[in-house]
């Protein structure tokens, strides 16, 4: 279970203070799918990272399963959303994703047989001798994602991780992850700015404000677990829920102006 | 094709030469049939072993030592701002100094043997790797570099697989710039207080008058300098074969 609890951040720099994150509290139960959704500039990469162990919060806790979070934790894995930048160019395929295995000192065999099993749960199979940069942008993407899959984490964060490909990669990637979460039963943290997305994907929306972030609403998405592109998008309550969800984020930027 | 667009224009420059100097009577321009009728005399089985091999052990040594001490250097440099602050406006003034200028001096506390001569190639080929080495850190991908950290990749595997690749094409260009530095200070060591070597032997020729054969000394060293080169190149491709492929597949 990933708690987030009482979570502020204010970045200090040249005397001058922002306020990025004011104060989120929410836990991810195990095995839940969670977006977190919110205007662009509204501080979801900051608070990624913060729950990654990436940056120090500077205030709050962050727990995943009873244990503080003060560095990157080992059952945790992230997904940027610059896929071109997170993979390693010098290694091809296979080693991009056996790395993260190296570090935890799995066995030879055991890694060769993640990297295969990941490589092909996310249709790469044959890519094994690549280099990344051979690679689309979405098959890129791909890669990132078998790499995190391949290192067993409890925890899956995703940082807007389809925002730079194109619309039809993108169906096809929120897809890919959905299977992934219903077959491997990981916890996954998916943080985005697209509102569609947001609902299609989640079992659970967290809306959140502009900076500095609080929570909006803790929203349950009520869309049957199996879903696809076609129907599920064409449903009345899919569009119910994303009208809701955009009237949140609306209303939100606009009391913000407010008190400013 | 290829063999052609390579020899092509050092043919062209050789038949100028050729052609030029044919018949001339001038002393320090013979003809280049003298040159080059001279050279098998000259540069005999024993002088290879004698001089040319010194040469090159002392060029390989120093060379390799500057890698060493640069990218150490700069590994720990690159990785600390502050550090890097504070110490780069000292590199840039070193790195200005003129190493031959340093022969003497170094002559003065390292003698006139092989340690002076390695330590004067030293002296002029650490600043290019050092100074490129520190830049290629401190410009590693802050999206590869917290990729990394989250992933656990810490201590000596994240020098190997993130920070020595990353800074690699910069390190390779640093070390291109020091090579042929250091066949510059391998010659002009040996111009001083030297009993072997390549640079010894073209003064030896130059100060008794004997032309053609100086002149032979010098065609060897600038065939010297291509052999280094392409065997720079080779290495090149087999370290930076990924960089190469990365950028011709950013260009499209």
């Amino acid at each position: 279970m990933l708690n987030v609890e009482g979570l502020r951040k204010t970045y200090t720099g040249d005397g001058r203070a922002v306020e990025a994150i004011r104060d989120l509290t929410f836990t991810v139960p195990d095995g839940d799918l969670t977006c977190l959704v919110g205007p662009s500039g509204c501080g979801k990469t900051t608070l990624l990272k913060c729950i990654a162990g990436l940056l120090t919060p500077s205030g709050g806790t962050v727990t995943l399963d009873g244990t503080p979070v003060t560095g990157p934790p080992p059952g945790m894995a992230v997904v940027f959303q610059e896929y071109g930048r997170s993979l390693f160019p010098w290694m091809r395929v296979a080693a991009n994703v056996e790395l993260p295995l190296r570090q935890k000192r799995l066995p030879r065999e055991r890694r060769r047989e993640l990297v295969h099993e990941s490589l092909a749960a996310v249709g790469l199979a044959d890519a094994h001798a690549a280099y990344p940069w051979q690679l689309s942008g979405g098959m890129q993407q791909r890669v990132a994602i078998a790499r995190a899959i391949a290192y067993e984490p409890r925890v899956l964060l995703m940082d807007e991780p389809f925002a730079a490909v194109d619309a039809q990669t993108r169906a096809d990637l929120e897809d890919l992850i959905r299977g992934l979460w219903q077959r491997l039963g990981v916890t996954v943290l998916f943080v985005t700015h697209d509102i569609d997305e947001a609902v299609y994907l989640g079992r659970r929306v967290l809306i959140l404000s502009s900076s500095p972030t609080v929570i909006l609403e803790d929203l349950p998405i009520d869309l049957p677990a199996e879903r696809d592109q076609l129907h599920t998008r064409a449903t009345p309550r899919f569009t119910e829920l994303r009208t809701h969800v955009y009237q949140q984020i609306q209303a939100a930027k606009n009391t913000v102006h407010a008190d400013r | 094709m290829r063999v052609l667009k390579w020899t092509a224009l050092p043919v062209v420059l050789i038949a100028i030469w050729w052609f030029a100097t044919a018949g001339s009577e001038e002393f320090y321009v013979p003809p280049l049939q003298t040159i080059i009728e001279s050279a098998p005399d000259v540069w005999t089985l024993d002088r290879l072993r004698a001089d040319v091999l010194p040469s090159l052990l002392r060029l390989l040594a120093g060379f390799t030592l500057a890698l060493i001490i640069g990218i150490a250097l700069g590994v720990l440099i690159g990785g600390r701002p502050r550090v890097r602050a504070t110490v780069e406006p000292v590199l840039e003034f070193l790195r200005a100094i003129p190493p031959p200028v340093l022969v003497p001096v170094i002559m003065l506390f390292a003698g006139i043997g092989d340690g002076m001569k390695v330590l004067v190639i030293v002296s002029g080929c650490v600043w290019p790797i050092l100074l490129n080495a520190v830049e290629g850190v401190r410009a590693v991908d802050g999206v590869l570099t917290e990729t990394a950290r989250s992933y656990g990749l810490t201590g000596p595997a994240r020098l190997w697989r993130l920070t020595l690749p990353a800074a690699g094409p910069q390190i390779v260009a640093g070390a291109r710039q020091a090579l042929s530095v250091a066949i510059i200070l391998m010659v002009i060591s040996e111009m001083f207080a030297a009993s072997s070597g390549i640079g010894f032997t073209i003064v030896e020729f130059q100060r008794s008058f004997a032309i053609p054969e100086m002149w032979t000394g010098i065609i060897v060293l600038g065939l010297l300098g291509v052999l280094l080169s392409g065997l720079f190149r080779l290495a090149e491709t087999a370290i930076l074969g990924w960089y190469h492929g990365l950028r011709r597949a950013q260009k499209g």
